[in-house]
């Protein structure tokens, strides 16, 4: 484990400035230690002689003074984003050999503020999942362990798990991550990482694998807070190739990072209080709550009413799109093919081949909720309570400025744990889910451990557009919580 | 709502799917449990509550109807898995 990997992107930008090491060298320190982890399975796609070319640019830059945000650190890039010249895979068998000749938007912005990307970093298949588990390339291995039992493999979330795993086990100083409906949030709580999924809008989605279109967001995971908000402003912005890209000023983020929260009100919603809620998770909050008093700011109970209904909303919403973004996988222009005798047979059997179970299983519900005689019921019902969910955001945000809640029910479980019932799965989006309908900002900060070693984290979630508030705030709870647990052997 | 193996059997060919029968049963199973849950928001009263289709408050842009990207067949085509002089190839849809 070298000193350089132990960095975080706020110190390598100095260090890379002050000349005191150089971007071939961070590059290099970093992939030795992807080449020393790969028992983890972070990454899909490794690409050692790109990220060693781009380092050298880096530093051609660097030396010309003329260097971008992001200029020499190494990342990694979730396989949802399409990269050109670069296999895409979204971790399914239907686009295993897939090379976009074109560049996502995102992952454009991000090369073209000096990140060396290291390679494509695994997910669950097409972002469906929260445990990785469902890719078609193997689980990855959370780098963190049980203290009980360090031989136990975990999950490190999903569906950005490989982000995750490789942020967390110093393989790179930050990764993108989409989130759906807790993509980033709940593997960033898993892995000890700082993870923000961006207001809908804000980062536009074009060249990202599609999934739920009114749903999907891009974001950062890094380690610090300060991190998050310096790679964030590299992949925000308006687009006009995404229609619901908004044409919204970008803030400075990093400058938001005062310290100062005083006098703010935090609204803490009763309803994410539930029942079986575990008294682990009741104390981390509680401890959240106390820091933010601390800090000068009030707490205020607040009620979100529909909150129950968020995961059933979801599971229709979702799916409906899924059905009809993966309609798209024919066997015709891109992907995998097995030929048939007839067109339909070769698109029925092509879509078999290459999809996956849990991908399966949602396309069917989808297709359901989808069609005749039942997409009042279902699909318009899901609809038109997303938008109460949404109002009683809205409605919380007239009296407070942030609200905070747990980001997931559990630490990392074990790989093979959970039963076959695909809602127990579903349920470790249950706190993450609201804020994905109401397409608010919402960012998870690691604030303390389980009884067992396990990292644990908080989420903050913001009004539309105001990532600055919640970065703010997550400073001051990153600050106040002195995370500095490392997983085993870091 | 129960589903049984004739729905999903349709279910799975308006979504283009190839299921074996011996999986009908299983899956036929699996989505009747989902959609059992996702039923409980009957219970919700929605009346007068207008479909929420987007949560970007926005009217969709529109720009002038022109062409403003292509002419790279090549590119296109690249990922075919069968393609034939600048074409993408599927079998035989008119007898």
């Amino acid at each position: 484990m070298s000193e350089l990997t132990k960095l975080t992107m706020a110190e390598a930008r100095e260090g890379l400035k002050a000349k005191r090491f150089t971007a071939v060298e961070l590059t290099k320190a970093h992939l030795a230690a992807v080449g020393a982890a790969r028992g983890l399975n972070a990454f899909v796609t490794e690409t050692p002689d790109l990220a060693l070319e781009r380092a050298k640019l880096s530093d051609a830059k660097l030396a010309k003074g003329e260097a971008g945000p992001l200029e020499g650190l190494p990342i990694g890039m979730k396989d949802l984003f399409c990269t050109e010249g670069v296999r895409s895979t979204a971790c399914s068998r239907i686009l295993e050999n897939f090379v976009p000749t074109y560049e996502s938007t995102v992952s454009g912005k991000l090369k073209d503020a000096g990140a060396v990307v290291l390679g494509k970093t695994a997910l669950d298949e097409f972002a469906m999942g929260s445990s990785n588990e469902t890719s078609a390339f193997g689980p990855v291995t959370n780098p963190w362990k049980r203290k009980s039992d360090p031989s136990v493999k975990l999950v490190p979330g999903g569906s950005s798990g490989g982000s995750a795993a490789a942020v967390s086990a110093r393989l790179v100083m930050g990764a993108t991550g989409t989130d759906t409906g807790g993509s980033i949030r709940q593997p960033a709580s898993f892995c000890g990482l700082v993870g923000l999924k961006p207001t809908y809008g804000r980062c536009s989605r074009w060249g990202i694998v599609a999934f739920a279109s009114s749903l999907d967001q891009a974001g950062p995971m890094t380690r610090t807070v300060r991190d998050a908000a310096i790679m964030l402003g590299s992949m925000v912005g308006y687009d006009p190739k995404d229609s619901t890209s908004a044409n919204v000023a970008v803030p400075n983020f990093e400058a938001a990072l005062t310290g100062d929260i005083r006098g703010m009100k935090v609204g803490i919603p009763k309803e994410y209080r539930p029942d079986g809620l575990s008294a682990e998770i009741s104390k981390l909050w509680a401890d959240g709550i106390g820091m933010l008093k601390d800090a000068g700011a009030t707490p205020v109970e607040i009620s979100l009413p529909h909150t129950k209904y968020a995961l059933p909303t979801y599971y229709i919403v979702a799916p409906a799109e899924c059905s009809s973004n993966l309609a798209r996988y024919d066997g015709v222009r891109y992907g995998k093919r097995v030929e048939g005798k007839t067109l339909d047979e070769m698109y029925a059997k092509s879509r078999a081949a290459g999809f996956g179970k849990e991908v399966r299983r949602r396309i069917l519900i989808g297709t359901y909720v989808l069609s005749a005689g039942y997409y009042d019921a279902y699909y318009i019902k899901a609809q038109k309570v997303r938008r109460l969910i949404a109002d009683d955001f809205a409605k919380a945000f007239e009296t407070v400025d942030v609200i905070l809640t747990p980001t997931a029910p559990s630490a990392a479980f074990g790989q093979g744990e959970t039963d076959d019932n695909p809602i127990t799965m579903w349920l470790n989006d249950i706190f993450t889910i609201p804020t994905s309908l109401a397409g608010l900002p919402g960012l998870s900060v690691p604030t303390g451990l389980s009884a067992d070693g396990l990292p644990l984290g908080l989420q903050l979630i913001g009004r539309p557009f105001d990532e600055e508030t919640v970065l703010k705030v997550a400073e001051v709870m990153e600050r106040a919580a002195g995370f500095t647990a490392v997983p085993a052997g870091i | 709502m129960s589903l049984d193996k004739a729905t999903v059997k349709n279910i799975a060919n308006l979504a283009r799917l190839e299921v074996r029968e011996d999986e009908l049963d299983h899956l036929a199973g699996e989505l009747s449990n989902i959609l059992q849950f996702v039923e409980q928001l009957a219970e919700v009263n929605t009346d007068g509550v207008a479909p929420m289709t987007s949560v970007a408050h926005m009217e969709l842009p529109r720009r002038r109807d022109e062409v403003t990207d292509g002419n790279y067949p090549e590119r296109v085509l690249a990922n075919a898995p069968e393609r034939i002089d600048g074409f993408f190839v599927v079998p035989k849809v008119v007898e």
